[in-house]
């Protein structure tokens, strides 16, 4: 009823193009910026802070940088852990070096050097593919975890291995460390997702978007049409690996506040995010929010309901968990393979033809 | 999506109930799942039966019953820190996380909350000096006291000379596992030993290529930083290549049961330090059993009763509640904060007539903590194990570390840690 283009007129190419064609598409997309920005800020506590709300918002990130590289340009990647490790040390380190240097640069900086070890592990991809490629990056993962454990320089030759954040302010509030408000810590994250997400949206639907879309569905075609495969898949890791390391940048400086790589940035991590992906839909932004989200909030919201709420002993609920998470993960990829993001995509089919379906 | 957001808004309504402050809140962050839970299984039951105890025989602690609020961390920080979130704002008044890595993450929060931290002979070495970490306590001892400790023990083997001879160092590969680093490449160059580094990754089942490293190289002593599965590992492979079992010397996390058991007959032998006495063999156990055991209200599956690990839980909790009656004590009130929590950890004195009457006689060495030291006495004893009894022995009585070494580096550690974190030290008197 209210959820259809009639009546929304469009009287240039820039209104056709948009990213919310659909009024109510839009009125949604600016109410939810509105409590993201001005109502959580004013409401959040550290427990939603820490345990919610920043890490969702940092693995949204991650996903974000990995639905880049797998599911725009059909490389896979295992390497993310060891690529957010980078991001991580890149960031302990300027810190350290550069104290006066303001974390927003810091961030991008370590992102921009996550990016150029991301092209140095992507040229493999222009010789080998698929499950090839996939076991590189795992070398890759393994290769940045080690490196890191083994080479005290990364750390500042702390006894015990560990990287611990310090204080850095943006504009005067403190934004890391452990004395850093929740919203604060919150709205850093929150700005820096968003200008990546949307940075994320309009490469994507650009020409080097395009381009990868085309390595994607068929290299040797794409070849053939013009597209530079060198070019096309070195810069599609390049950007994976940029989102990827601010990703692991604020997942060390405002989510954690203290990393040691082999625990933060192990295996585990990269196929969290491939999870993430692979549940959220491959090649949609929208689906890397969904992944990100259903990942981070679904364990925590069954320890709460099953400890918090039913009181069962927590060793139960914590077997529990991963059981219906894993369930969840198989039925969802029986129901429906394309993810998350499909089903949104279905239900919004639906609701345009609703109440007249046909 | 949408059933995500109907239980996270479920998960809102759980959250946002009152916390109940007529308690005395004690959150245990455990870990009875993943490669840890051998270990972990056991300290949360005595640390959950111990208060449990209290709670049934007493009434609680001056009267105040207490809350135990456990919270499943699996050994992993991020769980660690989101278990943290969720019980501090119930009144937690002290936290005991068993583990190193989260205990480096909650040392910035905890100090910033205002919420003590006891890490009893783990976490932060150098949170022992209390003018730079007033929030952070690891009385009785710490990982370089028992570095030193088990040094000084293979002095006395060797006549009180370890020159020229070779010693590994097999680790776990974390903050946990290099922390002895430091204080043993210090005492290398004072007697003049070589050291071996040999880290093991997490979580630690894979050890064959160190083990060969063992076996070719033939160190005169194995020293070990293990934890969870590794332990159960690294003895198994010491006996497969016939390793001399008693020049294998564990720290004290990798000298529980769980951990020799597996290995049988050969494990005998086996040598670990400890800073408390082993076994079932105190007053304090006919009460549990009364009032826990047999009342079944024991936690977990209640069969590890009276275990290494199992009694060090319940000395972890009785230093607590200890501290808590202190607490109430200076400030003259039943209800204790955090705040006045930790002036009664600074405040406590543990001495023999006390354990006693607490019914754990010559249980552990006394505890006077001051403002200045958190570390505690610092003194530990080597255990060893006998395969066919089945039970650990104490074989020498509680030393000393090397403290003019020790005491060095904490100093040392702690300053550079100020510096980093802008602390200015605090007055001790």
């Amino acid at each position: 009823m209210f959820y259809r283009e009639a009546g929304d007129f469009k009287t240039n190419y820039a209104d056709d193009s948009q990213t919310f064609p659909i009024a109510f598409d839009r009125k949604a997309y600016y109410a939810a910026m509105f409590v993201a920005f001005c109502v959580i800020p004013l409401v959040i506590n550290s427990y939603w802070e820490k345990s919610v709300l920043v890490p969702f918002l940092v693995w949204s990130i991650a996903a974000l940088g990995l639905n880049i590289l797998t599911g725009y340009c059909g490389q896979v990647s295992l390497g993310t852990g060891g690529f957010m490790a980078v991001g991580a040390f890149a960031a302990y380190k300027l810190m350290t070096a550069f104290p006066e240097l303001n974390i927003f640069f810091v961030v991008f900086l370590s992102g921009g050097i996550t990016a150029l070890v991301g092209i140095a592990f992507g040229l493999p991809s222009l010789r080998i593919k698929g499950f090839y490629l996939a076991v590189a990056t795992l070398a890759a993962q393994f290769f940045l975890v080690w490196l890191f454990n083994k080479v005290p320089w990364f750390y500042n030759y702390s006894a015990s291995g560990q990287i611990t954040a310090p204080e850095r302010t943006v504009f005067g509030v403190i934004v890391t460390g452990p004395n850093a408000p929740s919203w604060a810590t919150y709205l850093f994250c929150l700005t820096i997702l968003f200008l990546l997400a949307w940075g994320a949206r309009n490469l994507t639907r650009g020409r080097i978007g395009r381009s990868w879309m085309a390595i994607r569905d068929m290299d040797i075609a794409a070849e053939i049409i013009g597209v530079d495969p060198l070019k096309a898949k070195l810069s599609a890791f390049g950007v994976s690996s940029f989102y990827i390391g601010v990703a692991g940048a604020l997942f060390f400086a405002s989510y954690l506040g203290a990393a040691e790589v082999t625990e933060a940035f192990g295996i585990n991590q990269s196929f969290l995010v491939l999870f993430m992906i692979i549940i959220g839909g491959l090649g949609s932004i929208f689906g890397s929010f969904a992944g990100a989200a259903f990942m981070v909030l679904m364990p925590v919201a069954l320890k709460n309901l099953l400890v918090g709420g039913l009181g069962w002993p927590t060793d139960i609920a914590a077997h529990l968990e991963l059981t219906i998470v894993g369930a969840l993960i198989i039925f969802f990829l029986i129901v429906e393979p394309h993810g998350l993001a499909q089903l949104w995509r279905l239900t919004k089919e639906k609701l345009r033809l609703w109440p007249f379906p046909y | 999506m949408k059933f995500t957001k109907v239980t996270a808004l479920a998960a809102a309504a759980i959250l946002s109930a009152a916390p109940a402050m007529a308690d005395l809140v004690f959150p245990s962050l455990s870990y009875r799942t993943g490669p840890y839970a051998a270990n972990g299984i056991p300290f949360a039951d005595g640390y959950a039966d111990y208060f449990t105890l209290l709670n049934e025989r007493d009434g609680g602690i001056g009267g105040v019953k207490i809350k135990l609020i456990e919270c499943e961390t699996g050994y992993n920080t991020q769980k660690g820190v989101e278990c943290y979130e969720a019980t501090k704002g119930e009144g937690a008044l002290l936290y005991q996380p068993l583990s190193t890595g989260i205990t480096y993450q909650l040392i910035p929060k905890a100090t910033s909350d205002g919420i003590p931290l006891h890490t009893m002979g783990y976490g932060r070495t150098s949170a022992a000096n209390g003018k730079v970490f007033p929030w952070v306590f690891n009385y009785p001892g710490t990982y370089w006291d028992a570095a030193s400790i088990i040094i000084e023990h293979l002095l006395d083997e060797n006549g009180g000379s370890l020159k020229g001879k070779k010693i590994a160092l097999l680790y776990h590969n974390s903050a946990y596992g290099k922390e002895p680093i430091r204080t043993l490449e210090e005492l290398s160059k004072k007697h003049g030993f070589e050291l071996m580094l040999l880290p093991v990754d997490h979580p630690g089942q894979e050890q064959k290529s160190q083990w060969l490293q063992i076996r070719r190289a033939r160190p005169d002593n194995v020293i070990m930083w293990g934890w969870g599965v590794m332990n159960q590992v690294a003895i198994q492979e010491a006996v497969n290549i016939r390793y001399p079992m008693d020049h294998f010397i564990g720290v004290w996390w990798s000298g529980s049961e769980n951990d020799v058991k597996p290995a049988g007959e050969g494990a005998d032998g086996y040598k670990a330090v400890t800073f408390h006495n082993v076994g079932a063999n105190y007053p304090i156990f006919d009460d549990l059993k009364k009032y826990v055991i047999d009342a079944g209200k024991a936690a977990g599956a209640g069969d590890q009763v009276g275990t290494v690990l199992y009694n060090r839980g319940l000395y972890a909790a009785m230093l607590a509640a200890e501290a808590a009656r202190t607490a109430q004590k200076i400030h003259g009130v039943k209800q204790i904060t955090a705040a006045m929590m930790r002036d009664g950890m600074e405040a406590l004195q543990v001495d023999q007539a006390r354990m006693a009457e607490l019914g754990l006689p010559n249980f552990g060495p006394e505890i006077h903590v001051t403002c200045a030291n958190h570390g505690g006495p610092g003194l530990g004893a080597i255990q060893q194990w006998d395969a066919k009894a089945g039970q650990w022995k104490l074989i020498t009585d509680f030393m000393p570390a090397d403290r003019e070494v020790v005491d060095r580096l904490i100093e040392e550690d702690s300053m550079a840690y100020a510096k980093e974190a802008g602390i200015t030290p605090r007055d001790c008197k």
